[in-house]
C-alpha cells in the first residue's frame, strides 16, 4: 500500500522538484534582529527594519492607478516633490531650495537644489520638472491628475530654474504640489513606473514580491540627510490579526496603522510603544441629499442630532480618533471646532423628524466592507432608531461593489466611508452631481473665493465652507481617524501625524 | 483498457470546456467595474468608459470569452487588469508556493494517517483504538483556519518558537522556509489526516473480513502480518479515490490558511484578484485550480488501472 502512496505522491513529487529547482529567489526580505545595536539613529548604519502595513499597492504607477497605498510607499521615499509638508501642515522647500510667486500669484518661479540625481544615476534638471508637470495633463488617467489643471504652462528658465503659469490664482495648486501629483520623475528614467520606479529620494526601489512585501534599500546618493536603515521592508497583511501576531512574535518592528485599536492592549508599554496622531481621514456619514428623506434638512438634522459621537467613537474605535462635526482635520489652517453646531440632542432629533413628517422612515445604511465601518455601523443604527428611524444596514465589498453601487449609482440613503485625501473638501462638497450631492449655492462662490484669494482669504472663505456644511447638514461626521502606529519600543523617528500621502521612513531609527 | 482511458480523456477535456464557460459566466455577473477600481474614487465616468474599452470590456461577452480561451490555449494568460503586467509569471510564482503548502501538507496526512488507521482497524476493539477513534473524529471537525489560529496563538505568539507567518523562497534561505513552512502545513494536514485516518481504518476492516486474510490467519500469521502481507494493496483502492477527491479540499483550504500566514500562494491571490475586480487574473487563476483537480481525479482513475488488476478487464 505504501509503495502505491508512493506513487501519487511522486506524481506530484515530481513536478514539485522542477518546480524547487526554479524557485525564484525573491528579494531579501530579512527582517532585522530584534536587539537595537544601541548606536543610536545618528548616521546611517547597516541594519534593517521591516514594517507591518494593511494595503498593497496594486501596482507601483501612481498616474494610472488610484488607491491610497502607491503614495503611501513612494510619495517622500522614492519620487520627491518641489515643495513639501512638514508635520504641522506648512509648506516647506523640497527639490526647490526656494520659490518666489508673482504679485499677480499666477506666476510661481522655482529654484531647484543644483546637486540633486536620480537613483539611476541621471541628474536632475529643469527639464525633468516641467516634463513631470506636463505628464499628469497629458499622461496621467486617474482622477486627481485634474489637480495639475490650474496650470496653463510649465517653462525651463534655466539649469536650475522652473517658471509655472497658472490661469488664474490656485492655493489649493501649491498644496497639491506637496501631494503625489507634484511627484517629479526622470523623463529618461519613466518607462517602468508599474514595476521599477526611479525617483530622487532617499530610498531607492530594490524588490516586490506581490501579496508579500517591498523592499526599498537606501539611496547611498541622497542629496540630504541619509537615513540611519540600509533596508526597509513593507510587509503587507490582509488580516488584522496576523499583523498583530506578527509584531508580536518579532516578525516585524513596526505596525503602520492599527486595524483594530480595541487589540492595543495586547501590547504592553513594557516593550512596546504606541504612537497616536491625526489624520486626514474624515469618517464621513454620507446622506443621499438628491432623494427622500435626505433631500430634507430637518431629517439630515436629525441624524446629526441623534448620534452621541463621543459614545460613538468610545464603542466602536476604542475612543482613539477626534471628534471635528465637519469637513476639515486640525492640521489644516482653516480648521476649528464644529463638533457644537449640532450637539447631541435626541429630544431634538425626535422633534425635527416629526417636523417633517418622517418618523418611522425607513433609511438603508450601506456600509463598505471596511473594519471601522463594519465596526461602527451598528452603533449608529442603534443610535437612530431610537430616535425614530428605521434603519436596514447591509454591506458592500470595498472597493468594486461600493463603488459602483453607492458612488457611481447613488443607491443609498446612508453609508459611511473615510475620505483621506487631504484638502477634499471641495471635492466632496463642492459639486452637487458627487455621491454626496451635497448642493448650496453659497458653496461654489466660498471655494473659488478661497482657492484665488491671499491665505489669509482663503483661511477665512475655508472656514466659512467648512460651517456651512456642518449648518446645513450635508453630511454627519462621526470622527477622523486617528494616525495609530505601534512599535517595538526603540524604534525612533517615528511620524506622529499622517497628513501626507506618503509614509515616510526616512526619519526612522534604532536607539 | 484503451477505451476506457479514452472515455476518461473526453469527460475531462469535457469538464474543463463547461467550468471554464461556469467561470467566465460567473465573472460576467460580478458587480463592480475593474476599471473603476483602477481609477479609483473619484474617477469620471469618461475615463472608466476609455479604460474598460482599452481592457476590451465593452465587446460582446462571446468575443471576450473567445478572446480568453484562445489565449488560454495559447498559453497566454493575458495582462492584468489592474497591475498591467502579465499574469503568468505572477501565477506561476504563487503555484509554486501553493503547492509546496498542499504536497507537504498531503505528505505529512498520509504519514499520520496510514499507520494510525490501520492502527484504529487492527485495534477496533480495544480501548486504545476506540481513543484514537475519537482523537480523529476531533480532528476531521476542526477547520484548518481554526488550526492555524489556534498553532499561531501557541508556537509563534505564546512559545515564540516559529514564525508567526511569511514566506521565503527556499533558495534563499532554507532554514526560514522550513520554519515558516511548519505551522500552515500543520494546520492543513491536521484536518486531512483525520479524514484519511478514518478512510484508512474502514478500508482495513473492510479487508480484514476478507476470506483470503482469514486463510492468513489460518495459516498461523498475525491479524497485523497477514494484513500487510496480504490486505492493504486492496485496501488502498478507496484511499486513493479519498486521496484524489481530497486534493479538492485541501486547495480551499489552502486559500484560508494563506490568508492566516500572509503566505503569497494562489489562494491570496485569487482572494486579492476577486478584491481588486482584476478579472482576467481571478479567471485565469480558478481555472487553473479547476483544472488541477480535475487533471488530478483523472490521474486517480488511471492509477485505479494500475493498482487492480480486476479493473483491467473490459467491463
Amino acid at each position: 500500500m505504501t509503495r502505491k502512496i508512493a506513487l501519487v505522491s511522486s506524481v506530484v513529487g515530481l513536478s514539485l522538484l522542477t518546480a524547487a529547482c526554479n524557485a525564484g529567489s525573491g528579494g531579501g526580505a530579512g527582517s532585522s534582529s530584534a536587539s537595537g545595536s544601541g548606536s543610536g539613529a545618528s548616521g546611517p548604519s547597516g541594519e534593517s527594519v521591516t514594517i507591518g502595513l494593511v494595503a498593497e499597492p496594486a501596482s507601483l504607477d501612481f498616474t494610472k492607478n488610484d488607491g491610497a497605498a502607491i503614495p503611501q510607499v513612494e510619495l517622500g521615499n522614492i519620487y520627491e516633490t518641489l515643495v513639501k509638508q512638514d508635520q504641522s501642515g506648512k509648506i516647506v522647500p523640497g527639490l526647490a531650495e526656494k520659490w518666489t510667486v508673482s504679485p499677480d500669484r499666477e506666476t510661481y518661479t522655482f529654484d531647484l537644489r543644483p546637486d540633486v540625481t536620480f537613483t539611476g544615476g541621471q541628474k536632475l534638471t529643469a527639464d525633468d520638472v516641467v516634463w513631470s508637470i506636463n505628464q499628469v495633463k497629458s499622461a496621467w488617467t486617474i482622477a486627481i491628475k485634474a489637480k495639475m489643471d490650474p496650470v496653463s504652462k510649465a517653462e525651463k528658465v534655466g539649469d536650475n530654474q522652473v517658471r509655472v503659469t497658472l490661469s488664474q490664482p490656485s492655493n489649493s495648486w501649491l498644496f497639491n504640489m506637496t501631494t503625489r501629483v507634484g511627484a517629479i520623475f526622470s523623463r529618461t528614467a519613466a518607462d517602468q513606473l508599474a514595476t521599477k520606479p526611479v525617483g530622487t529620494g532617499p530610498y531607492a526601489f530594490s524588490t516586490w514580491r506581490r501579496g508579500d512585501s517591498i523592499v526599498l534599500t537606501r539611496n547611498e546618493d541622497y542629496w540630504g540627510k541619509k537615513p540611519y536603515f540600509k533596508t526597509v521592508t513593507l510587509k503587507y497583511f490582509k488580516d488584522p490579526t496576523a499583523l498583530n501576531n506578527a509584531l508580536r512574535s518579532k516578525t516585524i518592528n513596526v505596525i503602520g496603522t492599527v486595524q483594530a485599536p480595541e487589540s492595543l492592549g495586547q501590547f504592553p508599554t513594557s516593550q512596546y510603544q504606541v504612537i497616536e496622531g491625526t489624520t486626514n481621514g474624515e469618517v464621513v456619514l454620507s446622506m443621499n441629499s438628491s432623494r427622500a428623506p435626505f433631500n430634507d434638512k430637518r431629517v439630515r438634522q436629525a441624524v446629526r442630532y441623534g448620534i452621541n459621537h463621543r459614545a460613538l467613537l468610545d464603542t466602536c474605535w476604542a475612543g482613539r480618533g477626534q471628534l471635528i462635526g465637519s469637513m476639515v482635520p486640525p492640521t489644516d489652517p482653516w480648521y476649528e471646532d464644529l463638533t457644537k453646531v449640532t450637539p447631541y440632542d435626541q429630544a431634538k432629533a425626535k422633534q425635527l423628524l416629526q417636523q417633517a413628517g418622517k418618523t418611522g422612515t425607513t433609511v438603508r445604511l450601506r456600509l463598505p466592507s471596511l473594519p471601522y465601518a463594519q465596526s461602527c455601523g451598528p452603533v449608529v443604527k442603534s443610535m437612530l432608531e431610537q430616535v425614530g428611524f428605521k434603519v436596514q444596514t447591509d454591506t458592500l465589498e470595498f472597493p468594486a461593489a461600493w463603488l459602483t453601487t453607492v458612488f457611481t449609482n447613488s443607491d443609498y440613503d446612508l453609508s459611511m466611508v473615510s475620505h483621506v485625501e487631504p484638502r477634499d473638501l471641495p471635492t466632496v462638497f463642492g459639486d452637487p452631481d458627487y455621491y454626496t450631492h451635497f448642493s448650496n449655492p453659497q458653496m461654489a462662490g466660498l471655494l473659488k473665493a478661497a482657492d484665488t484669494g491671499t491665505p489669509q482669504q482663503e483661511t477665512a472663505s475655508m472656514k466659512k465652507a467648512a460651517r456651512l456644511i456642518a449648518d446645513d447638514a450635508g453630511a454627519d461626521f462621526l470622527f477622523l481617524l486617528p494616525n495609530l502606529i505601534v512599535a517595538d519600543k526603540n524604534i525612533t523617528g517615528l511620524p506622529k501625524n499622517a497628513i501626507t500621502e506618503g509614509f515616510d521612513l526616512s526619519t526612522l531609527g534604532r536607539s | 483498457m484503451l477505451l476506457r482511458v479514452l472515455t476518461r480523456l473526453g469527460v475531462l477535456l469535457a469538464s474543463l470546456l463547461a467550468s471554464s464557460v461556469v467561470v467566465f459566466g460567473l465573472m460576467a455577473v460580478l458587480p463592480g467595474s475593474p476599471a473603476r477600481v483602477a481609477l479609483g474614487v473619484n474617477a469620471t465616468d469618461e475615463a472608466v468608459a476609455d479604460l474598460e474599452r482599452e481592457f476590451g470590456l465593452d465587446d460582446p461577452l462571446p468575443v471576450q470569452y473567445w478572446r480568453w480561451i484562445t489565449g488560454l490555449l495559447r498559453m497566454d494568460l493575458g495582462e492584468s487588469y489592474i497591475s498591467r503586467a502579465a499574469i503568468a509569471p505572477q501565477i506561476a510564482d504563487r503555484f509554486q508556493v501553493t503547492l509546496w503548502l498542499v504536497v507537504c501538507a498531503m505528505v505529512l496526512a498520509m504519514l499520520v494517517a496510514v499507520p494510525l488507521g490501520t492502527l484504529m482497524a487492527v485495534r477496533h476493539r480495544q480501548l486504545s483504538g476506540l481513543v484514537l477513534s475519537t482523537l480523529s473524529q476531533v480532528g476531521v471537525s476542526i477547520p484548518a483556519f481554526l488550526a492555524g489560529i489556534l498553532l499561531v496563538a501557541v508556537f509563534a505568539v505564546g512559545l515564540g518558537w516559529l514564525p508567526s507567518g511569511g514566506w521565503t523562497p527556499p533558495a534563499q534561505d532554507p532554514a526560514l522556509f522550513l520554519q515558516q513552512l511548519i505551522l500552515p502545513v500543520t494546520s492543513l494536514a491536521l484536518v486531512q489526516a483525520a479524514v484519511l485516518a478514518r478512510y484508512v481504518r474502514s478500508s482495513v476492516l473492510e479487508v480484514m473480513r476478507e476470506d483470503y486474510i482469514r486463510t492468513a490467519r489460518a495459516k498461523g500469521l498475525s491479524p497485523m502480518r497477514a494484513l500487510v502481507r496480504h490486505g492493504l494493496r486492496n485496501a488502498a483502492i478507496p484511499v486513493v479515490t479519498v486521496l484524489g477527491l481530497q486534493l479538492a479540499t485541501l486547495l480551499v483550504g489552502a486559500v484560508v490558511v494563506e490568508r492566516v500566514f500572509v503566505i503569497p500562494g494562489l489562494g491570496s491571490g485569487l482572494l486579492d484578484a476577486v478584491a481588486n475586480r482584476d478579472l482576467l487574473m481571478v479567471q485565469d487563476i480558478v481555472m487553473l485550480l479547476v483544472a488541477a483537480v480535475l487533471v488530478v481525479s483523472f490521474v486517480v482513475d488511471l492509477l485505479y488501472l494500475v493498482i487492480d488488476p480486476r479493473l483491467r478487464g473490459a467491463r
